[in-house]
Formats: structure tokens, C-alpha cells, sequence
């Protein structure tokens, strides 16, 4: 306790002198790292490159702009498997993760020694694995297309939902359990009145923030082939077709934002 | 008839929250726990429906022994004791009938439940219970929407709904003020007359005890160390139950007959500092 005494005064001050000193050290340590980090950073640049930069820049922008508004016609498709590898992703993740979240949650698992950690396992190991590596993957595996897509959103979804959900099951009140087995109610029973109540806005608030972030990993997924509107993206970054790549940013961007604004108006009508 | 044999609870710390405590409950009395915090009045509550395992003892209700059963015997046993909490402990997220109704899940299967599809006699006691403790207006009310009386009486009729046959009851006046602490009392003890219900009711508030219940136990470190109706709770038993203050409050109901010891300021003020 940093409280001395000196002259017959009672002192307190916030950290006694040794965690004072570690503190200025910690300060130290972080900036020799800032100052050693720098000139790594340096050592690997071609400075001949990044004078050249504005101009690359300009001339980029120059071949990007107007955009190639005709091409919108061709991206519709493209767009709505989009969304749809989003859409079906999340509900086929949210199926497989419930029951994940029940079995790793402290306080509903069967089995503490067993069962807990292998569904803890499934989590780690989904959420691991970025959601493009799932589809390159899964693109070797069952081929190029929308199934390859739908099935690594599911797969990375799994670890999100199944780890929010298993927490906000751990975070119940206790007591309302205990009122409800108190009338004789079974487990199943006290599951269904008792738990799912409590976590239901949760559940729902996850599910939602879920599909908002899936709506933007599937745009990039086919850039590996596992379908939506990241396939026209990729074979116009191959034409270099500049204005393409404008129309199809733009188009992602507003349906990036329109998930966005569904998502946050869906949460705050449970909350 | 509730009969309880020399229950003890030993928790893993190693804590001794009840030691071999005894007492009888006759149909139609409703008896009062009292004591300072940490003398085991939630755990002997707890304890007789087993929400609490006890460690070693007897629970007869109507001759069958509590403490014996299996889980799905103790479901049943549990159907037949209704719990009133401190905190109410109702479901917050479900309406006020859905928590009414929670007191018959012992005795439908779980797809009834499910789709809250209840017989229609539970539904009409539902609503006669509702009516009994004044809520008729909220039955469509979330829980949490209700004041903390109102979420009392919910509780009481969630417990009734059960068809008990003891009612069990901690600390049910914990967390209101004053007023609808003694509605809420009138309301319990009222009940279990009419319906010859006997209950143990824990209470913190001797005043309260001593205005509601038939007959007071009086708990300290896990041990029964009074037992009688709440006319005899004098100075010397009060000082046995919580220790030496100044009681004169309590046992003369307010009227002033000052005999108690006189104590210092220091040691008046001995539990603040």
C-alpha cells in the first residue's frame, strides 16, 4: 500500500515508488520500440517508388474516373448472390452455433470435463480461420460457386456466434433459473422459460451484427472463386479496367451501408 | 406437515451453515426466521427444497423424505412447495401471466409449455390469483415493466399457482420500502390462513415478525437458539439471536419502558466503524 508516514503526516499517493519507476520504464521500453520499428520500416521502403507516389496515384485515379456506368447491368446478379451467400451463410452459421454456445457455456454444458472444451474447440477453430481462407479451401474441396461461398461464411459464423452466445448464456441471472426449477419445472422446461427469455435479445442483436459483417466478407470471397459479385472484381482487376473496379467499389460501398443501417435499426427495435 | 430432523449444510469452504437443526410445522402456521446475516436462514430455507443440497439430515413433507429423492421424484416434490424470492426472481423478458403460469410447468409436458398451450383450468386460476393480489391490469405487462410490489405479488402468484402445499419464503420484503413491505406481509400471511397453508417466512425485520407470523425461530451460526411465539421475544433472547443492543424498541412495540442496558456511544456506534 503506497500510504507512508513522514513527520507524523499520513501520506497516500497512487503507486509507491518501485511501480513508479516500472511505469517511466514501460514509457521507455515503448518508445525505443516505436523508434526501432521506424527504421525497419525504412530499411525496406524503395524511397524511388514512394516520390513517384502522387503521380501513380493521379494517373490511377485519372483511368478509374468517370465510372463505366453500364457495367451496373452486369453486376446485378452478381450482387444478389452476393447477398445471398450473406444471408444463407448467417442462418446456416446460426444453426450450427446455437447448440455449440449451449455445450460451451459453463452453466447449461452437460459435461464441464468433456463436452465443454471439444465445443470450445469448434469455436477457437472457426473463428481462427479467416473466412476467405474457409472458401479457398472449400473451393478446392466442393468446387467454384455460391456453395463454396455459403458454407466458409457458416464455417467462420460458428466461432462469432457460438463465442457471443455462449457468454451472454453465462451472463444470466442465476436466480431466475433457480424460481423456475423451484416449481418442479424439467430441464428442458427450464431452459425454455428461464434461460432462452434471457439471452433472447442477445441472440437476436448477434445474429443481426453477424449478417452485417457477412454482407461485406462475401463481397471479397470471389476473388477465389467462391462466388458473388468479388468474381467481376477480380477479372476486372485483371483487365486493369479501372472504371469497372469504380462501379463495382461504389455498388459495395451502398450495400455495405444499407446492411449497416438495416442491422443497427433491427438492434435497437429488440433492444 | 413439514418436519425437519437435525439438517446440517457444510459448504466446500468448509463453512458450517446449519447444524443439525430441528422443528415441526403444523398445517396452517406460518412461522417467522429470524437472525443476523450469515446465520443460515436462506441456506435452511433452500435447504428443504433442496435449491441448497444439505449436507446431512431429514426433510419430511407429508412423510415423504426430500432429502432421499431422485431428480425427476424431486421435481414432483418440488410441484407441491412454492418459493417466494428477495429479489422476486421473476423472468423479467416474459409477461406477468407467462410467470403466473410458470408455477404450473411441474405438471404439463414440455410442448404445452413450449407453446404455452396450459389447460384451461390454470389459466382461469391464473387469472383468479392475479385478481387475489390486485393485478388484474398488468397480466399483459412485461415483469420488468412492474414496481417492486408489484413484482412481489406476481411472485406470490406464481408460487400459489403451484397448488403448494408449504410455502417457502426468503426474505420477501428485502428490497421494498416500508409500506408495501407490511402489504406485502399482510398479503402472504393472509393467504396462507385462508388457505391453511403453512409457511417459513425469513425476515431481517424482527418489528415485521413480530406484527405477521404465529411463531418465530430465531437462528445464530446455523443453530436453533429460540423457538416460540413472537409474545416472548424479550431483551435476553434478542441479545442471544443478534448479540447485545439496545432492543428496547422492538419488544415494547414502541412504547416507552426503558430498561434495557445502557450503552456508550462507542459502543452504540461499534457496527459503523
Amino acid at each position: 500500500m503506497p500510504v507512508t508516514t513522514i513527520n507524523g503526516h499520513v501520506l497516500w499517493q497512487r503507486r509507491t515508488a518501485a511501480e513508479q519507476w516500472a511505469a517511466w520504464a514501460g514509457w521507455l521500453a515503448l518508445a525505443v520500440l516505436f523508434v526501432f520499428c521506424w527504421q525497419v520500416m525504412n530499411k525496406n521502403t524503395m524511397w524511388v517508388f514512394v516520390e513517384d507516389a502522387p503521380r501513380q496515384a493521379a494517373d490511377l485515379f485519372a483511368r478509374a474516373w468517370p465510372p463505366r456506368w453500364s457495367y451496373l447491368d452486369r453486376l446485378w446478379g452478381p450482387l444478389w448472390d452476393t447477398i445471398n451467400i450473406a444471408t444463407l451463410g448467417t442462418m446456416l452459421g446460426i444453426v450450427l452455433a446455437t447448440p455449440v454456445a449451449f455445450l460451451a457455456a459453463r452453466n447449461t454444458t452437460p459435461s464441464a470435463a468433456f463436452i465443454r472444451p471439444a465445443a470450445l474447440l469448434v469455436i477457437v477453430a472457426s473463428r481462427s480461420i479467416n473466412s476467405l481462407i474457409w472458401a479457398l479451401l472449400l473451393v478446392a474441396i466442393i468446387g467454384p460457386g455460391l456453395l463454396a461461398g455459403i458454407i466458409a461464411i457458416a464455417l467462420r459464423s460458428i466461432g462469432f456466434i457460438g463465442k457471443l452466445l455462449y457468454e451472454a448464456i453465462e451472463e444470466i441471472d442465476e436466480t431466475q433459473v433457480e424460481a423456475v426449477s423451484a416449481t418442479g419445472a424439467s430441464n428442458w422446461q427450464v431452459m425454455d422459460y428461464a434461460v432462452v427469455p434471457q439471452i433472447l435479445p442477445a441472440f437476436a442483436g448477434i445474429s443481426v451484427f453477424r449478417w452485417d459483417i457477412n454482407i461485406r466478407e462475401s463481397t471479397i470471397l470471389g476473388l477465389v472463386g467462391a462466388g458473388g459479385i468479388g468474381v467481376q472484381l477480380q477479372s476486372s482487376l485483371a483487365r486493369l479496367a479501372w472504371a469497372e473496379v469504380t462501379v463495382i467499389f461504389i455498388v459495395i460501398l451502398v450495400t455495405v451501408f444499407v446492411s449497416e443501417w438495416v442491422s443497427a435499426k433491427v438492434r435497437a427495435a429488440i433492444i | 406437515m413439514l418436519r425437519v430432523e437435525s439438517l446440517t449444510k457444510t459448504y466446500a469452504t468448509g463453512d458450517k451453515a446449519l447444524n443439525g437443526v430441528s422443528f415441526d410445522v403444523p398445517p396452517g402456521e406460518v412461522v417467522g426466521l429470524i437472525g443476523p446475516s450469515g446465520s443460515g436462514k436462506s441456506t435452511l430455507i433452500r435447504g428443504i427444497n433442496r435449491l441448497v443440497e444439505p449436507s446431512s439430515g431429514r426433510v419430511l413433507l407429508n412423510d415423504s423424505d426430500i432429502t432421499r429423492l431422485g431428480r425427476s421424484e424431486l421435481q414432483r416434490a418440488r410441484r407441491r412447495m412454492g418459493m417466494i424470492f428477495q429479489e422476486y426472481a421473476l423472468v423479467e423478458r416474459l409477461t406477468v401471466m407467462e410467470n403466473v403460469l410458470s408455477g404450473r410447468l411441474g405438471y404439463v409436458s414440455f410442448w404445452r409449455s413450449l407453446f404455452r398451450r396450459f389447460p384451461q383450468r390454470d389459466v382461469d386460476k391464473a387469472f383468479a390469483l392475479l385478481a387475489r393480489v390486485g393485478l388484474t391490469e398488468q397480466t399483459d405487462k412485461r415483469a420488468s415493466a412492474l414496481s417492486g410490489g408489484q413484482r412481489q405479488r406476481v411472485g406470490i402468484a406464481r408460487a400459489l399457482e403451484q397448488d403448494p402445499e408449504l410455502l417457502l419464503v426468503d426474505e420477501p420484503t428485502a428490497s421494498l420500502d416500508p409500506k408495501t413491505a407490511r402489504q406485502i406481509m399482510r398479503l402472504i400471511c393472509e393467504v396462507c390462513r385462508e388457505q391453511a397453508l403453512p409457511a417459513i417466512i425469513s425476515l431481517h425485520d424482527v418489528l415485521l415478525a413480530k406484527m405477521f407470523v404465529d411463531r418465530i425461530i430465531g437462528l445464530r451460526a446455523g443453530e436453533i437458539v429460540f423457538d416460540g411465539p413472537p409474545a416472548k421475544l424479550d431483551t435476553s433472547i434478542l441479545t442471544e439471536i443478534y448479540g447485545e443492543e439496545d432492543w428496547t424498541e422492538i419488544h415494547d412495540d414502541g412504547h416507552e419502558e426503558a430498561h434495557a442496558p445502557e450503552l456508550s456511544h462507542e459502543e452504540r456506534m461499534a457496527g459503523l466503524t
